[in-house]
């Protein structure tokens, strides 16, 4: 189907199963990448996409199946090491730099290589290069410590480290939700860097949410339900509503604006939070969804942070807490790694049922057994470790953390970071029916749709509030007007 | 046959099998003559490593950096304080007691004031604190060796049911601490805190409130522990405190509680503290004299350390 297709692939996977406990993560899937192929890996939650990410880059060894190199060998052995040998480099969904070394040195840690005196200029001339190439203007001074980073600096150093190459040349880069911190200027920069990476001869295999995406940067696309393979064509075989229905879920009609009824003038705000620098004071009222949008970094987290430890003590806990936080980087500000799913969904509302200072298991475990079915967290047993659960999963068990308390107003930091579609519709209906039932959202978002849904939105620019946008105004010509200010006349 | 696998996968186990080996060779080489005298003698001294390794434990638990380096400099004051302030006047015991915990709260909020204002990493803030304590207590002190009332001393190096009565205290605290850790809400808050400060603090937990507590909690079960330690050694002495500096901190590890926070547990300190002391009788049962001892237990201690976390599997 394609002409490439005559060169040998770059890896070839056939007869793919992996068992996790009862847990079929892959269940016969075949996938192989030709040089020069950009191939799309898109489906839900849990179908699969990471475990096969993470048998071709080695971390993972097959149950069953069979690895062939591009030699034409199979390989008996398959691992990380040998995965490197073969220039198969993986941008993480959970990113994946060491945050206390600086960009320069993670560099180093991709490339054993990269040694004797003067490794540093070397390596800091080669990522340097590569982000300048990559993604202009991104403002990365590569050697200052990855977690001084925003999160889609971050990104882009993850992304500009996985291209690079030193020694062996980098023969396949797999970008796992590689946008999913990015804004879209950023993803469109991405997009064409892997075309010309493309016509050079690499191959890349581009997981992701926003389907619009997948169908622009990739030649052919595979779709993955319950760990198969269920298509496998040409991109320009699929439209956004037929991977949908591939990936094996109801086609989601956009989302339309909820109808808020007017507010009264004198209506008091639920929350104010003036500061100095912002252009508009920002305030949220009973019942909205609130939304805060602008270039991702552009100080939106830091006012949802900082306004939950406004209503927050350090020093004592409210019985009946006032903001519920939901995170978006989860692994930095959600997930107790040690512990279990229902722990997890636990830990903000655990003081409602105390007697006497002690927790209460029963209602513990009845309340994680109603949100597991409101919420479809993909498990047998909540028992089991939270890192166990798909990152879309973790998600929702930090979604019923913060839905589960009394708390009026919810903050959120972008959480639908590779979330799929399926779900993102039922979470985006869960909101609207809160809301409607009178709690406050805020809701900082990267994707466009998902800021188009509410009722109100706040534009930042370079840390500040810039614009307020209100009903109707609230468009995507709008936004990307106010976000990049001036610049765009 | 589940139960066995969760009893074998459990780390805190290890710590009594050392134990149980350690008594083992050591009533052997005595041909059993010592089965009793050695087993009453072990649950005496591990009692004191016991109550100061459970304070020690939730301060590790709060997560990587916390440690509490103050514990035998409380331990020094508050026995020194206490037996001045009874004066071997039998009805001042309780008030005693009182005094020598107060001293403990007062030393943990002060510790957690010097690393909460003044920003000083907790090994540096505790360690500078226990200078400020020693001090404190040569002052108080003066060179005399205060005896403590004979009630208290009877209490001290009595038995009741077999076991040391300071075994029985060590138990009983244990089990509130157990309680504390496993069952309550500031025990969760805890070890949440261990795992992820700034999730614990997003999630609503009132960081400073916990790991402040937690400081105190620490320093109170030294003050206490210095007392009884006072009172068992017929009054307090300067330097009374100072080997269970390393011993704080031994009996947490070996015990199976992990260094890097959030995952704690109150059996492995018990089967931890038995071990170290039968280590030492072990060694001087075999005539070892006191260079090779301390050579020999701290091989001993890194070799259990190696050996328990080489068996700790990460998901």
């Amino acid at each position: 189907m394609d002409t490439n297709m005559s060169e040998r692939p770059v890896i070839e996977i056939t007869g793919a199963r992996k068992l996790f406990g009862a847990v079929k993560a892959l269940d016969g899937a075949d996938f192989a990448i030709a040089p020069g192929e950009c191939v799309g890996l898109v489906g839900h939650n849990g179908a699969g996409k990471s475990t096969l990410v993470n048998v071709i880059n080695g971390g993972l060894g097959l149950n069953e199946g069979q690895i062939t190199l591009s030699s034409g060998q199979v390989s008996s052995d398959f691992s990380i090491r040998v995965a490197r040998a073969q220039g198969i480099r993986c941008v993480f969904q959970e990113l994946s730099l060491c945050p206390n070394l600086s960009v320069v040195e993670n560099m180093r840690i991709a490339h054993s290589g990269l040694s004797g005196p003067g490794w540093r200029s070397q390596a800091r001339s080669m990522v340097d290069e590569l982000l300048d190439k990559i993604f202009p203007g991104h403002g990365i001074d590569s050697g200052r410590a990855v977690s001084e980073l925003s999160i889609a600096q971050r990104q882009m150093a993850e992304i500009a480290i996985a291209f690079s190459s030193h020694g062996a040349p980098t023969a396949l880069v797999i970008l796992d939700e590689p946008t999913s911190s990015l804004d879209a200027s950023r993803a469109e920069q991405l997009i064409a860097y892997v075309k010309t990476f493309n016509a050079a001869g690499g191959a890349v295999i581009f997981i992701s949410h926003i389907l619009g995406e997948v169908l622009d940067v990739s030649d052919r696309i595979v779709v993955m339900r319950d760990g198969k393979v269920v298509s496998d064509k040409p991109s320009s075989a699929f439209t956004v509503g037929s991977l949908v229905q591939a990936m094996g879920s109801v086609a989601a009609e956009s989302a339309g604006r909820r109808t808020v009824a007017k507010r009264a003038v004198s209506e008091a705000p639920v929350i104010a939070f003036p500061r100095e620098r912002d252009a508009v004071e920002f305030e949220a009222f009973k019942g909205e969804l609130v939304g805060l949008a602008g270039l991702s970094g552009h100080g939106q987290t830091q006012l949802i942070v900082d306004l939950f430890m406004s209503v927050s003590g350090d020093w004592w806990a409210r019985r009946e807490p006032v903001a519920a936080f939901v995170a978006g980087d989860r692994i930095v500000d959600g997930v107790f790694p040690i512990w279990s799913i229902l722990l997890n969904m636990t830990i903000a509302v655990l003081g409602r049922w105390q007697r006497f200072g002690l927790t209460d298991r029963a209602q513990e475990a009845e309340y994680g057994r109603t949100w597991h079915e409101k919420i479809g967290i993909r498990t047998p047993n909540l028992d089991h470790p939270i890192l166990s659960l798909s990152g879309g999963n973790q998600q929702k068990a930090l979604f019923a953390r913060a839905l589960g308390t009394s708390a009026p107003l919810v903050l959120m930091d972008d959480p639908m970071r590779g979330v799929d579609i399926g779900t993102k519709q039922d979470v985006y209906q869960m909101l609207r029916e809160e809301a409607d039932s009178g709690r406050t959202f805020i809701w900082y978002s990267t994707e466009m749709d998902e800021v188009c849904v509410c009722d109100r939105v706040y534009v930042f620019r370079e840390g500040r509030i810039v614009r307020e946008l209100e009903g109707d105004a609230v468009s995507e010509e709008n936004i990307l007007a106010a976000s990049f200010g001036e610049r765009v006349a | 046959m589940t139960q066995l696998v969760s009893i074998y996968r459990s780390r805190w186990i290890w710590s009594f099998v050392a134990a149980a080996v350690v008594w083992t060779i050591t009533v052997m080489f005595t041909g059993g003559a010592s089965m009793v005298g050695l087993t009453q003698a072990a649950f005496t001294f591990a009692a004191f490593s016991i109550i100061v390794g459970l304070g020690q434990m939730f301060v590790i638990t709060l997560g990587p950096g916390n440690v509490d380096l103050s514990i035998p400099a409380t331990m020094t004051l508050s026995g020194t304080v206490a037996l001045k302030f009874i004066n071997v006047d039998a009805s001042l015991i309780v008030p005693g007691f009182l005094i020598a915990a107060g001293i403990g709260l007062g030393v943990g909020l002060a510790n957690y004031s010097l690393i909460k204002l003044l920003r000083i990493p907790p090994i540096i803030a505790t360690l500078a604190m226990s200078f400020i304590i020693q001090s404190t207590a040569i002052w108080t002190n003066r060179g005399l060796r205060i005896r403590p009332p004979q009630p208290l001393s009877d209490f001290a190096v009595g038995f009741t049911f077999g076991l040391p009565n300071l075994a029985w205290v060590a138990l009983l605290i244990s089990a509130l601490i157990y309680l504390l850790l496993e069952k309550s809400v500031f025990g969760r808050w805890v070890i949440a805190v261990g795992q992820n400060m700034r999730a614990a603090r997003l999630a609503g937990i009132p960081v400073d409130g916990v790991r402040c507590l937690t400081y105190v909690l620490c320093a109170v079960l030294a003050a206490i522990c210095g007392f009884f330690l006072a009172s068992f050694s017929g009054g307090a002495a300067l330097n009374m405190g100072a080997e269970y500096l390393l011993m704080s901190i031994a009996v947490v590890v070996i015990g199976g509680t992990s260094v890097a926070g959030g995952d704690s547990n109150v059996p492995g300190i018990w089967g931890a503290s038995l071990f170290m002391f039968l280590v030492v009788s072990m060694l001087n049962t075999y005539g070892f004299d006191a260079g090779y001892r301390m050579i020999m237990t701290g091989i001993i201690i890194i070799g259990v350390i190696i050996a328990a976390s080489s068996r700790t599997v990460r998901i």
